[in-house]
């Protein structure tokens, strides 16, 4: 399912450092046109429907419309992305509504200290298999 | 996708590039599971002196096969032995695979889950009020022997953050294609380096590197999806996967292995919605159109396939291959009984667990395959009341899932066969390229942790490898016009040629990047068993495949790009004909049917466990740019019973 922009929602992160949506797409398909200062989808049938651009947008203002090749119309999924959960929406094509809320991380955003509590390497380790948070341990081999 | 206004254009690119020259110890080529895991680890071994450098096609926070998000950590050992974990893995990828490598993994990925936990990914417990970790003790609720449930919206960005933060943002370059390594030029089969171009400005780059880790995932869309329109960005792997880990690695010589393997992964139809956990979990079958459970009705068909089919589990390719006769008869649609399933956990779970068994299930799509649950909501179903149709996809080229194609690396100096064994862990045949995850073949289902853990493993190995030679200097000549000529040239023939049709995208001077692909699609489907034959080939298919190819290669010289993002689908379609071509020489010299359900060389039906219980490698001659293939022996470590 391709994404999409709602035209009077997006304002191309005028006053950003960066347009969000170009920043994260996996797929490079998100581009700002600087005529209208509007981002698009700029290759549709390459979009994985990944949410990358849905979730960061902040306004709101990018969608996701079913794959018309095999997704009947009139439904859609919308998430809510904050600093601990998301929030998802989806509306079946009947108008039946179902809503989810799930955790996405435990500690703050930014908060990670990738090395605590891993103490300092030796050099000499370099040589052995184990990586530097088994310094500790015995790393076993296959029994015959 | 005639315009494409926004990025950079070929007028623009070519008027005003420069280009940047960037000398590094290491080079980490790709951001994804088996980047961050080396920049997490490189760093604590590297001296303060050493430079490490990051490139990444996209942005790390959402790249490489993760991006999404995922369900599940599909490989936690927990109470199993890494031996365990080595008889799983060479059944299912009927028994070929490079035991020393997969039990190097095991023995390392319960600490890297760990790690996760501690960067903050919330991991389900079994039991729900202990709010331990699992390094304090906690058990996780398991999906199945191997697998455990993770809210993993966020695994990912939590990932790379992490790396981020090991690194410097300084040293990572994001937005920046590699499209080949360099060779060194004074010290024969080493690597030197890298060249690409940056997607947001008129800029080429040199790297210049005494060690690469190149991390690049496996392949997408070489063969023709299923879906035509639209639909085909719903690949099950993650789309932007162009083989260029293949692709280059094969270009620089190193020797490849397993590349007649592919992955054709049984998914919910059309949305690609993963299905483990509906059968893991949920304690789901798939029936065909009659209610029946074709494994039991066919099960006696596992016997030709002994032992690999009459293990507990059979190997993946097997549950395909006796679908496939199901539906032969005449007996398909197949549907994932999720009503039937639901019922059942319903007469038998606690009810803490009820509750939370619609969320369940709605956030194993939600996490990683958004497009299953909107596919659901488009076609009003509840799994509780209808069940969900199931077919086997297009193929998939990958040595993380249960795949095994990729390099051929060196293994531990502590457990792995001399054979198998030249220096330095994860490192391919050529010296100083490391590589991890669907870049190591023979050894799949490593998944995410697994890929984390090889990615830890190779940036120690380079390291080393460096300061084991600290006298080196890489040694490459780059002459900037000719560089700049061969990079951005689908950029200069677009230019040389454009007026001259009125209808840019109709002009007999050049082939789109995106009716290479196609043609690349058609051929691999259509000779080299895709969909459209059931999976099926044969010698004279596949040669006939092969004049296809390449005359298909011979015209990649005249590939046009309009901009940087069609420059970019150049490069990647390019990649994805080298891979194309691999696989198809490897399906051409194995003369048997080892992954029945995967494809069938009609021609070879059988399993010959005989003459064919060995790897097979290949490897580019560069005086004529042609592969050579050759048998490799396969060794057990492990034995099985």
């Amino acid at each position: 399912m391709p994404s999409f922009v709602i035209t009077e929602k997006c304002d191309g992160c005028k006053g950003r450092d960066k347009t969000a949506c170009q920043y994260i797409c996996p797929n490079d398909l998100m581009v700002l046109n600087k005529d209208i200062m509007k981002a698009y989808n700029q290759e549709p049938d390459q979009c994985w429907e990944c949410y990358s651009c849905v979730k960061i947008c902040p306004q709101s203002a990018i969608e996701v419309r079913a794959y018309q090749d095999f997704a009947p119309l009139g439904s859609s999924v919308i998430p809510m992305r904050g600093s601990d959960s998301i929030m998802w929406t989806v509306k079946f094509r009947n108008g039946k509504i179902k809503r989810f809320k799930f955790p996405i991380r435990t500690t703050p955003e930014g908060g990670i200290d990738p090395y605590q509590g891993i103490a300092e390497v030796n050099q000499g380790n370099l040589k052995d298999e184990r990586l530097c948070d088994e310094l500790g341990i015995e790393l076993t081999v296959p029994k015959k | 996708m005639a315009e494409m206004k926004g990025s950079m254009t070929s007028t623009d690119v070519l008027n005003n590039y420069t280009i940047e020259e960037v000398n590094t110890d290491v080079l980490i080529v790709g951001g994804g599971m088996v980047g961050c895991g080396a920049a997490f680890e490189i760093k604590k071994w590297a001296p303060k002196d050493m430079k490490i450098t990051m490139v990444e096609k996209a942005s790390i926070e959402r790249s490489g096969a993760v991006a999404m998000g995922l369900s599940a950590i599909n490989t936690y050992l927990g109470d199993n032995t890494p031996e365990d974990y080595v008889k799983h893995v060479a059944n299912d990828l009927m028994g070929i695979v490079r035991e020393d490598l997969i039990y190097d993994t095991g023995r390392h990925v319960d600490s890297t889950v760990q790690l996760f936990e501690k960067f903050g990914l919330p991991i389900f417990k079994e039991d729900e009020e202990d709010t331990r970790s699992i390094a304090e003790g906690a058990r996780p609720l398991r999906a199945g022997r191997w697998q455990i449930m993770i809210h993993g919206e966020s695994y990912k960005v939590l990932v790379a953050e992490a790396a981020r933060k090991a690194l410097g943002e300084e040293n990572i370059l994001e937005r920046v294609f590699i499209t080949e390594l360099l060779m060194d030029e004074k010290h024969e089969n080493r690597v030197a380096g890298a060249i690409g171009f940056s997607l947001r400005e008129a800029k080429i780059y040199i790297f210049k590197a005494k060690a690469v880790i190149m991390a690049c995932g496996g392949t997408v869309n070489v063969f023709r999806p299923r879906s035509q329109a639209e639909g085909m960005g719903r690949t099950w792997y993650a789309i932007w996967n162009a083989g260029s880990t293949y692709a280059m690695g094969y270009q620089a010589g190193a020797e490849m292995t397993t590349m007649e393997n592919r992955f054709v992964p049984n998914r919910f139809k059309d949305g690609y919605g993963p299905v483990g956990a509906w059968f893991t979990l949920f304690k789901s079958r798939v029936l065909n159109a009659h209610g029946e459970d074709y494994m039991q009705k066919w099960g006696h068909m596992l016997q030709d396939y002994a032992p690999y089919g009459l293990a507990k589990v059979p190997a993946t390719c097997l549950w395909n291959h006796v679908m496939l006769k199901d539906w032969m008869e005449g007996n398909g649609p197949f549907y994932m009984n999720t009503s039937g399933a639901i019922k059942t956990l319903f007469e038998t779970l606690p009810e803490k667990r009820k509750k939370s068994l619609e969320a369940d299930a709605w956030e194993d799509f939600l996490d990683m395959t958004v497009a299953q649950a909107g596919l659901w909501a488009a076609m009003d179903i509840d799994p509780a009341e209808t069940n969900s149709e199931v077919m086997p996809t297009e193929p998939y080229f990958l040595g993380s899932h249960s795949g095994a194609c990729g390099m051929w690396v060196s293994g531990p100096e502590d457990l792995a066969p001399k054979e198998y064994q030249w220096g330095y862990n994860r490192m391919t045949t050529v010296n100083g390229l490391f590589t991890g995850g669907d870049g190591v073949g023979a050894s799949g289902h490593k998944f995410s942790s697994g890929s984390y853990v090889e990615g830890r493993i190779a940036a120690k190995s380079a390291v080393r490898f460096v300061l084991d030679d600290s006298g080196y200097t890489p040694t490459v000549h780059t002459d900037n016009k000719v560089l700049a000529e061969k990079i951005y040239g689908p950029m200069i023939t677009f230019e040389k040629f454009k007026d001259y049709s009125t209808e840019p995208n109709v002009n007999p001077n050049y082939i789109r990047p995106r009716l290479y692909l196609f043609r690349l699609n058609k051929l691999m489907d259509e000779y080299v068993a895709g969909t459209s034959t059931f999976y099926r080939t044969s010698e004279a298919n596949l040669l006939r495949g092969l004049d296809l190819l390449n005359r298909l290669k011979d015209d990649a010289p005249k590939l046009a790009a309009s901009n940087l993002h069609e420059l970019m689908r150049a490069w990647e379609n390019y990649h994805r004909s080298i891979v194309g071509e691999l696989h198809l020489r490897h399906v051409l010299f194995r003369e048997e049917t080892r992954y029945p359900g995967f494809y069938y060389r009609t021609d070879h039906p059988k399993l010959d466990e005989q003459n064919w219980k060995v790897f097979v490698n290949s490897k580019i001659n560069k005086t004529t740019g042609q592969p050579e293939l050759f048998k490799k022996p396969y060794i057990e470590l492990v034995p099985k019973n």
